[in-house]
């Protein structure tokens, strides 16, 4: 699977409380997630955001609470992948369970609204902006099956169980 | 070679033996999710195919996030839950009935040496009895409703030690924060955390969950407090790390030099002594959550406000971490206690620390509280800012209007 979009970065422990506050949690409208993501953080994040584009983070990307809203909240707003140097264990299941392509990259120098290509077969993360390629941290076999199924639902409903 | 705690306890739901860093499929001993996360698993459970969960008694819901609900939309997120519950016929905890990490412990629905999951990050408290406890998502939580199992990669440990004892004044709420104020809040992302030393053996139960509580804000994926010395209604096996068995880092802590602690905005591990923030003006105080909200914490706010009036400029608000703590309270006097001192009792639940309801504060105010986040936004107002501290500095903050050393105000009174 190879993705391409526009990045929007930001720095360390972007917690999860500010990808989407609780006040907004308590639904299964994805769109009422949708609609406030990043909005303390970024308040203009969401009049900028295209479909496919990609959000670009330091280290410990997704941490605090465990709410999946966080990445769902991502994903419906039309982000395709999140890069990090490095993620909250927590978030970084629930995104892939969720479907939600993540990739760990311990150094990068991508800067917003760069191009970038994530190739998630191959681990690597290539800055189209500025021709760099970085290369991923390797996720667990069982992670790239879910991941290849869409998410922990569709693997599920298709293997009935994890061994 | 020797094992974890960890290790052991994997091991034993995996069926083999297993080593830090291996990937496992483990058997599951118990899941619980909330009105925050419960919606969504429920959702999951049904697209995966599931019709029965996989055992009925190892299944909890519990409504306190949002509890009593605050608007329609939430109401029908309860409805769902409830009947879900009467469907499957598993236990649900209502509106009221305490906050999800209080109800499994006092309920004794997780045991030492188990494997249990929950959708709530601070899942990882149940380490305060030996427990292999910690935070999932919706859809891993689903996952396990269905199959009764899930699959985890067996985390590296940290030993902590504990050394010397706690002055006076000094809660268990300010050795946390010092810790986590030394590791950061990456300082143990993916690690299993176990506390140990003589320092340790003293704490009571409810001191023990405020200390594994807040390991996930280091980023721990699960935290064992040393069960040498716990009591608990009932006879268990202690698990101790072998003596050969591998960790990645030791720290040790002499927590006689510790001092009331204080997390300042915006970060739990921004963390200062608590002279740094002395007279900080507050408009708010909150003492409740899974972190501090037992009864040993409305104890010591009660005798700090015994026959005193909090200070006209702020509102002091208190949530019982479950209603068997509201009702021992009301019995020994403390709920009287705290109220005649300007105490707003609410209902049990999550909804100020997470910013729900019940208590929203304005922008600009500060905000001192005894729970375990302060992100900016967490209790519902990007514009106001949130102190962390224990009981006794809330309590004591309250009653001066201003952040107080809470050992400076008992030398005053005696």
């Amino acid at each position: 699977m190879i993705i391409t979009g526009k990045t929007h970065v930001y720095g360390d422990n972007i917690d999860t409380d500010r990808i989407i506050p609780g006040k907004y949690t308590k639904t299964l409208n994805l769109q009422d997630l949708a609609d406030h993501v990043l909005e303390d953080l970024d308040p203009e994040f969401r009049s900028r955001v295209k479909q496919g584009d990609i959000i670009v983070g330091g280290s410990n990307f997704g941490c605090g609470s465990s709410r999946e809203q966080a990445p769902l909240a991502l994903k419906k707003a039309g982000i395709s992948a999140v890069v990090a140097q490095s993620f909250a264990r927590i978030f970084f299941r629930n995104a892939i369970n969720i479907g939600l392509p993540v990739i760990e990259v311990k150094d990068h120098s991508i800067t917003m609204n760069d191009e970038v290509e994530v190739d998630l077969q191959n681990g690597q993360v290539t800055n189209l902006s500025t021709n760099e390629v970085y290369e991923g941290t390797q996720i667990p076999e069982v992670m790239v099956k879910i991941l290849n199924e869409g998410g922990l639902v569709p693997y599920l409903k298709e293997y009935k169980s994890y061994s | 070679m020797g094992q974890t705690i960890i290790e052991k306890i994997v091991s034993t739901h995996a069926n083999k033996q297993v080593h830090q860093n291996e990937i496992a499929i483990v058997n599951v001993d118990g899941v619980m999710a909330t009105d925050t996360t419960a919606p969504l698993t429920i959702k999951a459970f049904q697209d995966m195919g599931g019709e029965k969960v996989w055992d009925s008694k190892k299944v909890f819901l519990i409504i306190d996030h949002a509890a009593p609900a605050p608007n329609e939309r939430i109401a029908n997120l309860h409805t769902l839950m409830r009947e879900f519950a009467k469907v499957q016929n598993i236990k649900l905890y209502d509106i009221g009935e305490g906050i999800c990490h209080q109800l499994m412990v006092e309920n004794h629905h997780v045991k030492p040496g188990q494997l249990f999951l929950g959708a709530d990050s601070h899942t990882c408290t149940y380490g305060a009895l030996g427990a292999f406890a910690t935070g999932v998502g919706s859809t891993d939580l689903a996952g396990v409703m269905l199959t009764g199992q899930t699959w985890l990669k067996v985390p590296a440990s940290y030993k902590i030690t504990l050394n010397g004892k706690l002055q006076s004044g000094v809660a268990a709420k300010d050795l946390i924060l010092y810790i986590v104020g030394q590791l950061g809040i990456e300082g143990a992302t993916y690690k299993a955390i176990e506390f140990t030393g003589p320092a340790v053996d003293s704490l009571s139960l409810d001191e023990r969950m405020t200390l594994s509580n807040m390991a996930i804000e280091m980023g721990a994926k699960a935290c064992f407090v040393d069960t040498t010395g716990l009591e608990l209604p009932y006879d268990f096996n202690h698990i101790y790390g072998d003596d050969d068995a591998e960790y990645e880092k030791e720290y040790v802590f002499n927590v006689s030099q510790i001092n009331p602690e204080i997390a300042i905005p915006h970060s739990p591990d921004n963390v200062r002594d608590i002279a740094e923030a002395i007279d900080t003006p507050i408009q708010m105080a909150f003492i409740g959550s899974c972190t501090n909200g037992r009864l040993d914490d409305l104890h010591v706010a009660a005798e700090i406000l015994k026959g005193r009036r909090i200070h006209p400029d702020v509102r002091l608000i208190i949530a019982p971490a479950s209603q068997k703590v509201f009702l021992d309270a009301l019995r020994d006097g403390t709920v009287e206690t705290l109220t005649a001192a300007g105490a707003s009792f609410i209902s049990s639940g999550c909804g100020p620390c997470v910013g729900t309801h019940q208590g929203v504060p304005g922008n600009g105010e500060n905000v001192i509280s005894a729970t375990n986040r302060n992100f900016q936004g967490r209790m519902g107002n990007r514009h106001s800012n949130v102190y962390l501290a224990s009981p006794a500095t809330v309590a004591a903050s309250a009653l001066n209007g201003k952040i107080t050393d809470p050992t400076t105000l008992k030398e005053a009174v005696s």
